[in-house]
């Protein structure tokens, strides 16, 4: 007798559970980890109190997964946020809908005006910019006596054994298309055979140290090369701890990526899912997320905010002209893909 | 790049096993009129089928079909020349590889030779290291050798992947062992970024894996046999090759066993202490799968190993036939 009515309490209480979360307002939002600052989420709960608004966060890894995900649970994500060439193969798939820029009076007022108008999303019709960074090169300024301007450095006898180099596919073979002139999204198979010889050829002239990922950043603070290709969030990172090292976007130009908000066409809660974007493009919100992160900020408002400290940060504020030359990573489709991948086999097995 | 989807009928055909399975438990214990011993194995066998034998079912689905699901060998094509979907994909957009400078591509076969060549070197290393080791941690005379097995374990304690980043910040260019030579006023030395270290890295996670079944029948090792050799008049040295040696010879099967597989598929010790400059064959799985996304492929290559391992297990089971050595991991 008492199990069973042990069994109806907790029955009861579980239905109470329920009800009050059906009661409350909530926005699935599905970001990388660690990808916003926690006061940012507590400040937007207590603005929207009244709808009794609270965030629901789930965090991905890859871009990959989170497509999956948004594939095969609709109705889950109010608010995603994928790197730009996901974008625009979550356009292509139907997979995300357009925004209601009247909704969002901040995003449209404080994007950077360059970040505006992307190849990869015409007009920004479905997203808008919410971190962004750049691929360049880290370098030390102590075993370095040469002004670092170009690409052409990366290949350069007199610093063989010292240079570090980018183990993914797009960033190394990107950097050598760059360099040859092509661009980043080329599928014109001689061009790719081109970038991949020259990185076979500097990997045989022993210029290259090591492919590596993550450990490049903490390897170039002990000073283990003079060179490296990194994204400009490790180089940030890298400079916090050495002053020794600079970044520098070479003259040739290079690749510029960009993390947005979207909506799956799917949302559940499109309205609060614009509520949360337009709060979290207020300059001073966007600050404290750039602060949490150490992104490039896409925010003019937060910007200006922020003054000298930020502006002055050429890894982090790189100058306009720079970003021009930068291009977007295309979605690359699947048969070139598997050009890339017997090309960079060739590369990583190289002697 | 498409994501990887299990195939559409994976999952009635997991409901279907898990009713079969409890089925046969119904008519198990109808069948013997009550719960028997033999019942409690039933996990046990489910744990293994689930986890171990469909999977490995699912690896070969993949290796011989394509991405649509269609039978086919071109996984194993692509093993031999690693350029061939490439090629053929040329050959679509209306290119000739030839003129591009493809012909076969030998990577993945380079990478399996190279592969098997340090698992042997590794092997080999190990046990001429691992033998008078264990010979003497299992020397009844020789007192700190409990203590010595106790030194051997500790360390396998700490993760490996932990204990393989701890080597790079001895061996780096500015690490430990390079500052060291440094400040007494030698060279620096180019310890990582090679296959040397890739080797040594090799070398240190699996040593412990030879020690163990050696020093563990030499431990249990009757000493009369010795002994009596002795008596007999035979040398230590004669004692040694005729008694001890044949008699140890489970153990060292099985350490071998021990080493070889592990070293065999290799990956990420190549990435962190070699620099990522020569794959071993595990990562180029790690590479098919996770980078190129082609878990056809992947698949046969997973594959492949596992036959050659299946083989070398086989040859080795004709020297110890009980499998005597692994007692104690």
């Amino acid at each position: 007798m008492t199990k069973k009515l042990v069994c109806l309490a907790l029955a009861c209480l579980m239905a109470l559970v329920s009800v009050s979360a059906l009661a409350a307002n909530y926005v699935n939002v599905f970001n990388w980890e660690d990808y916003i600052s926690e006061e940012a989420i507590q400040l937007f709960e207590e603005e929207y109190k009244d709808l009794d608004l609270h965030v629901n966060y789930m965090n991905f890894t890859t871009n990959e997964d989170m497509m999956v995900q948004v594939r095969t649970s609709p109705g889950a994500f109010d608010v995603v946020v994928p790197s730009e060439y996901c974008v625009e193969r979550m356009i292509k798939e139907g997979l995300i809908q357009e925004l209601n820029y009247d909704l969002l009076p901040n995003a449209k007022k404080y994007t950077l005006p360059e970040l505006l108008d992307p190849s990869y999303d015409p007009a920004n019709a479905h997203s808008i910019p919410y971190m962004w960074g750049t691929l360049g090169i880290l370098y030390n300024t102590e075993l370095v006596d040469d002004e670092i301007d170009s690409w052409k450095w990366m290949f350069d006898e007199k610093y063989a054994g010292s240079v570090f180099m980018l183990d993914s596919i797009r960033d190394s073979m990107g950097m050598a298309l760059k360099y040859l002139g092509y661009s980043m999204n080329t599928k014109d198979p001689k061009e790719l055979t081109a970038a991949a010889n020259l990185l076979i050829d500097q990997k045989a002239r022993g210029i290259v140290k090591a492919y590596q990922v993550d450990e490049t950043k903490d390897k170039m603070v002990n000073g283990e090369a003079a060179l490296a290709l990194v994204w400009s969030g490790d180089a940030e990172y890298a400079q916090e701890l050495n002053d020794k090292l600079a970044y520098v976007i070479p003259q040739e130009g290079s690749n510029i990526w960009v993390d947005c908000f979207v909506i799956p066409s799917t949302a559940r809660n499109v309205e609060y899912a614009h509520l949360f974007i337009d709060f979290m493009s207020r300059p001073e919100i966007a600050v404290l997320n750039v602060q949490e992160i150490g992104y490039s900020c896409p925010n003019q408002g937060a910007i200006e905010l922020m003054g000298e400290e930020y502006t002055s940060n050429t890894t982090m504020n790189p100058p306009e002209e720079k970003v021009a030359l930068c291009e977007y990573f295309n979605d690359i489709d699947e048969g070139s893909m598997k050009i890339y991948n017997a090309l960079w086999g060739k590369v990583k097995n190289a002697k | 790049m498409t994501s990887f989807q299990a195939p559409a009928w994976s999952v009635p055909v997991l409901i279907a096993a898990f009713v079969i399975f409890i089925g046969l438990v119904i008519f198990y214990v109808i069948k013997s009129r009550g719960i028997r011993r033999p019942l409690f194995a039933m996990p046990y066998t489910a744990w293994v089928a689930l986890f171990t034998v469909i999977p490995c079912l699912l690896i070969a689905y993949y290796a011989f079909t394509d991405a649509a699901g269609r039978f086919t060998l071109d996984n194993f094509k692509s093993f031999w020349d690693s350029d061939y979907e490439m090629n053929r994909e040329l050959i679509e957009m209306g290119m000739d590889p030839a003129e591009l400078g493809f012909g076969r591509g030998t990577v993945n076969v380079d990478t399996l030779v190279y592969s098997l060549w340090m698992a042997l070197l590794c092997t080999v290393i190990c046990l001429a290291l691992g033998y008078p080791a264990a010979y003497i941690m299992a020397d009844r005379e020789f007192r700190l050798g409990a203590t010595i097995v106790v030194l051997f374990i500790i360390p396998m304690w700490m993760n490996f992947l932990l204990r393989t980043i701890a080597w790079m910040s001895l061996l780096e260019d500015n690490g430990l062992i390079n500052n060291f030579l440094a400040s007494i006023g030698l060279p620096r030395l180019r310890l990582m970024y090679n296959s040397g270290a890739v080797l040594m890295g090799m070398i240190y996670n699996y040593l412990p894996f030879m020690v163990f079944p050696i020093y563990n029948v030499l431990n249990k090792m009757d000493l009369k046999y010795s002994e009596a050799a002795m008596d007999l008049g035979a040398s230590p040295i004669k004692t040694f090759l005729k008694v001890t040696l044949p008699l140890s010879l489970p153990g060292v099967v099985s350490g071998i066993t021990m080493v070889f597989m592990p070293s065999v598929t290799t990956f990420f010790i190549p990435r962190v202490l070699g620099g990522g400059n020569t794959e071993m064959f595990g990562d180029l799985i790690e590479r098919t799968f996770l980078t190129a996304n082609n878990w056809n492929v992947g698949s046969a290559l997973s594959l492949i190993m596992m036959v050659l391992i299946l083989l070398s297990l086989g040859l080795l089971r004709k020297v110890d036939p009980e499998g005597e050595g692994e007692g104690m991991l």
